[in-house]
């Protein structure tokens, strides 16, 4: 780890503030995903902003309806709430399907939207990677690929976005709300908020820089059923290889958004017309433009059946 | 001694291990002490051309870099190595020869190429990633699958009885190959030492080992010190499952730097590390030719496999020796075959050899039986053999019916259909699978001192480490059994080569060889005190020693209890403040007339989800034929730790190499799935629980490896139960299951 500076701050326009004075500077929440890429100096930031300690730990409903979550609001903490237990029932499915009780004691709401791939050639920094230093080159695409994405990805990155809570947000269409050093507030849907890696898979999100996220809003509740499905090569404490965030209508219809397989939460809102046709004519219009790798092909196969599975599911 | 089952004692050291009482290797705090920290090699073959160190030297709190450039000799690297069971010496033969930070050549990926001490570990960490090397990189050769041309006839050779031919006119045949990947131990506990160099020949080291005096001894002849002035201290083990059998030379060095610097040095390594420098099970191809007649009568098996090893030194396991003697069968033949790699070496890894063999019989003896349309216990009861068929001798005891019929019972056997793939469980498929397990039952020599103390207490000692199976519980057993002083009255002493001399922990060999020491020097000691209790003068005299017992501390006539003395008024009135015995003990010519085993039987029922792919072990049953048991609950939490570890080798364990950089890509307990609580179901342990007139005088054999041996197979033949579908490369994931199952 590279030393660096630590600052305690005690409001969001404080936060945004003090990371606008120090270039080089971080956020710090829960720490559960920085400090270990710090302790690899793949992050290697000169100071840190706590934010620990700027409020932003309510759940609470909004005006139409629906509930805004605040940008610290814990894993544990946001799984358990009875609001969230009643009427987003995946977005609590999503979050105790990842990690452990232990990270997710410390793990923010914000903090967990932002978190880094897994990728092992970005962890490793004896090899080339894009996304951890531009224009070095990707030693995935020909490496051991078999957890990487499938489809949104480029030939500079085939990284994916690794989190289940977000997959869940992304089928809840939540929003995404900041605020900047000036004090401006302004409101990302999270359809928006992770770029595609393209030629510079470094930038990863829409967020301008020194841009602080304050919470989460979620939408009036969708109603159907809510399924979070995740295969993985353990029961628990592992990444998803394919995990569905379902949300089904009675109808037939629904949304679906697949995580473990793209750089970002994986829905095409156009696909979803074709879901009361089955899982295989809506997997193909969702996974339409799919470039795995061969070890990583069994993937887009994983998604149809995994769709089927909820979509069964969701019947009985 | 009782000839009956012990009773479940607590684990004495139970109560210190949950509420941090105690120490580990790391938690020795010695005033002065400064940190290591290893820089590994970034690549697996070629030279480093140049390292640059000077940023790191001047880095804040740093004592000392050391490269291939300046580090201090190891002047006994190369004598022969000793006789202690500290890992197979290296052997001349090789093409390469290791001696860590002597020379710029890379034989492997995370070669220790300079060692860091600073006077914390966060400034030693730091410094470390400021040593900056260039290499010139020569491509490395780390795919066995690749290479398996390269292979070589390690020591030992083939094996065949019978006729080579019989294969071939067997009217049932089977010819399958198997697949093991790399597994790395991954205890919890880090590993590393301290070491304190007390004198200018005076060394206190805490190390994790296995064994003290395999430390002591490795040491002695690195640095040419009499053993006598190294004192080893690791009375406890955050788990060692085989990787803490050997000395490993960052250790070594560790020892040479401390006296460079003049200070006490704690290496504690990064769990990167673990996957390169302190051994690792090694990838295994196998294939099995198997031949039956049509009534289920085997008529032969071939058994090969070819394991990697490193360029610079031969590992060997046992692999392919429980065909040799497990089933009754007139035409037997293996092969084992190594290929040295651009590797580390490999080291034992719990059931060592054994487990990855099992692997590929058991499942050849399932897919086998599913040919003949055979039950699998059916088949294995047809090929039963009561006597050793490779050495032709009986066995010690053999109760591995009993142990088919009572997991049978536990785990409901009789639900599983023989047809497989038509059984469904909540939209799941569900299947029934098992498997047996061996691994030989030790008698080692080993020594004890016990004493008995005026206040009526013992202390038992020995210089074993417990690396966690209840050594220190089952030896307050032993000791109990033998003097029947009270649980509560008597302290094991363990762990340190200041006491008695006791040989490594590992091949489930401690209860049998320490625990037969202590059970002689308790012996000892008895018969001290029914001789004090019989002598002219005494409270009994003129009674025979054999009419006497002994219960919760008292003397007294067999067949006349109210004649009775306490052990402590006998020592008061001999003027005795205590009764002090040693013992060394070891096996007898006897033995050898017999085959000493351990065997087990692993029971599992499984749900395998036939769109996804994944599987759950929804049960699991292990039964232990492994003599008497001494101390029943540690046992069962032994057991049920090498179920955990099995269900992990099945299912989830794999370290993964990258070969066009000859690097790991998982090396982190997030990537390297080790079996989490939620993999592992509610685990039923059986004990046949029947002394071994043969192996030691409490007829207990081991049990650690067992636990393990088999448990993959049984996994793999009840996903085939289940799917119908045979998986042969563990560990079994679900894209493996998903894309044969529609």
């Amino acid at each position: 780890m590279k030393s660096f500076t630590y600052q305690r701050v005690t409001t969001p326009v404080e936060a945004a503030a003090a990371i606008a004075a120090k270039p080089g500077a971080k956020f710090l929440a829960g720490g559960t995903n920085l400090l270990d890429l710090m302790k690899l100096q793949i992050e290697t930031p000169t100071h840190l902003i706590d934010i620990g300690r700027i409020g932003l730990d309510k759940i609470e409903p909004t005006a139409n309806g629906g509930v805004r979550i605040g940008a610290l609001v814990t894993n544990t903490d946001l799984a358990a709430d009875p609001l969230i237990r009643k009427d987003y029932g995946i977005l609590s499915r999503a979050l105790v399907a990842g990690a452990s009780g232990q990270l997710r004691n410390k793990a923010t709401t914000a903090g967990n939207l932002l978190q880094r791939t897994r990728c092992p050639y970005f962890y490793d920094t004896n090899q080339p990677c894009n996304k951890r230093v531009p224009g070095s080159g990707c030693a995935a695409i020909a490496g051991f690929s078999r957890q990487l994405a499938v489809i949104g990805s480029s030939d500079a990155c085939i990284a994916t976005y690794p989190g289940d809570m977000a997959v869940a947000m992304t089928a809840l269409d939540a929003t995404v709300e900041t605020i900047n050093p000036a004090g401006k507030t302004r409101q990302v849907p999270i359809s928006q908020l992770y770029r595609l890696p393209g030629k510079t898979p470094h930038l990863e999100t829409t967020l301008e820089k020194n841009e602080l996220i304050t919470s989460v809003v979620l939408p009036a509740p969708a109603g159907g059923t809510h399924i979070y499905h995740k295969v993985r090569d353990r029961a628990s404490y592992a990444f998803a290889l394919v995990s569905v965030a379902a949300i089904l209508f009675k109808d037939g219809t629904g949304r679906i958004a697949v995580g473990g397989i793209a750089p970002k939460p994986w829905r095409v809102p156009g696909a979803e017309s074709l879901l009361p046709s089955g899982a295989k004519p809506f997997s193909a219009k969702l996974m339409e433009g799919a470039r795995p790798t061969k070890e990583s092909e069994f993937k887009v196969n994983l998604v149809e059946r995994t769709i089927a599975l909820v979509l069964k599911e969701g019947k009985s | 001694m009782k000839n009956e089952k012990n009773p479940p004692l607590d684990r004495i050291d139970g109560r210190m291990k949950v509420t941090g009482g105690a120490k580990y290797f790391a938690d020795f705090a010695i005033p002065n002490m400064t940190y290591c920290v290893i820089v590994g090699s970034e690549i697996a073959r070629g030279t480093v051309t140049n390292i640059d160190i000077k940023k790191a030297q001047g880095a804040p709190g740093v004592l000392g870099v050391f490269t291939h450039q300046n580090m201090p000799p190891i002047p006994g690297w190369d004598a022969p190595p000793s006789k202690q069971a500290d890992g197979p010496p290296p052997k001349p033969d090789t093409e390469e020869k290791y001696r860590i930070l002597s020379s710029p050549k890379i034989l492997f990926d995370g070669q220790p190429i300079a060692m860091v001490v600073a006077d914390t570990y966060e400034r030693a960490t730091y410094a470390a990633s400021l040593v900056k090397a260039t290499y010139s990189k020569q491509a490395a050769r780390t795919d066995l699958d690749k290479h398996k041309k390269d292979e070589i006839t390690p020591k030992g050779g083939d094996y065949a009885r019978g006729n080579a031919k019989a294969f071939e006119s067997a009217p049932v045949q089977l010819e399958s190959e198997y697949t093991i990947p790399i597994e790395v131990h991954n205890p919890m506990e880090l590993h590393g030492i301290v070491v304190h160099w007390t004198g200018a020949d005076q060394l206190m080291i805490y190390a994790k080992t296995q064994g003290v005096n395999s430390t002591q001894q490795a040491m002695a002849q690195a640095f040419k010190l009499d053993p006598k002035n190294i004192h080893v201290h690791t009375e406890f083990m955050g788990g060692g499952f085989g990787m803490g059998l050997r000395t490993w030379p960052q250790e070594t060095a560790t020892v040479a730097i401390a006296k460079k610097v003049g200070r006490p040095v704690k290496l504690v390594m990064h769990r990167s590390q673990m996957f390169t420098t302190v051994g690792h099970r090694p990838y295994t191809a196998q294939s099995i030719q198997m031949g039956a007649d049509k009534n289920g009568k085997l008529i032969s098996i071939h058994h090969a496999a070819t394991a990697e090893t490193a360029k610079y030194e031969d590992f060997t396991e046992a692999t392919v020796n429980m065909t040799k003697f497990m089933y009754d069968c007139p035409n037997v033949s293996t092969r084992y075959r190594l290929v040295r790699l651009d590797r580390s070496v490999p080291i034992w890894m719990r059931g060592p050899g054994e487990a990855t063999g099992a692997f590929a019989l058991e499942s050849a003896m399932d897919e086998m039986a599913h040919k003949l349309n055979m039950d699998p216990i059916e088949f294995r009861i047809k090929n039963y053999t009561e006597t050793d068929p490779e050495h032709n001798r009986p066995y010690s005891s053999k109760h591995l019916k009993e142990a088919y019929e009572r997991g049978a019972e536990a785990i409901g056997w009789k639900e599983r259909k023989n047809e497989p793939g038509v059984s469904k469980e909540d939209n799941w498929l569900a299947g029934y699978g098992m498997s047996t397990g061996v691994f030989n039952a030790f008698r080692w020599e080993a020594s004890a001192r016990v004493v008995l103390n005026a206040d009526g207490s013992l202390v038992v000692q020995s210089a074993v480490t417990d690396i966690g199976p209840g050594t220190g519980t089952a030896l307050t057993m032993i000791a109990h059994n033998v003097l029947d002083i009270p649980f509560d009255r008597i302290k094991v002493e363990y762990g340190d080569t200041s006491l008695p001399k006791a040989p490594s922990q590992g091949g489930s060999a401690i209860v049998s060889a320490v625990g037969s020491a202590v059970f002689d020097t308790c012996t000892k000691i008895k018969n001290e005190l029914f001789e004090l209790t019989t002598k002219a003068g005494a409270p009994l005299a003129g009674s025979k020693a054999a009419d006497l017992s002994m219960e919760n501390g008292n003397i007294f006539l067999s067949n006349s209890p109210s004649k009775k003395v306490a052990v402590t008024e006998l020592l008061k009135t001999n003027n005795l403040p205590s009764i002090a015995q040693t013992a060394d003990s070891k096996g007898s010519a006897e033995q050898e007339k017999y085959s000493m085993y351990s065997f087990s039987v692993h029971f599992v029922k499984v749900k395998v989800n036939a769109l996804t792919g994944a599987v759950r072990v929804t049960k699991a049953v292990s039964v232990a034929d492994s003599g008497r048991i001494i101390s029943p609950k540690t046992a069962a939490s032994q057991m049920i730790g090498g179920v955990t570890g099995g269900i992990g080798m099945a299912l989830t364990e794999e370290a993964i190499i990258d070969h066009r950089f000859g690097r790991f890509v998982n090396n982190n307990l997030a990537d390297y799935h080790v079996a989490v609580h939620a993999d592992v179901p509610a685990i039923e342990t059986i004990f046949i629980d029947k002394p071994d007139p043969i192996i030691n005088p409490m007829g207990a054999k081991g049990m650690g490896e067992i636990a393990l041996i088999g448990f993959s197979a049984a996994v793999a033949n009840a996903v085939f139960n289940a799917t119908g579908k045979r998986i042969r490369q563990l560990p079994i994931t679900p894209d493996k299951v998903m894309q044969q199952v529609s």
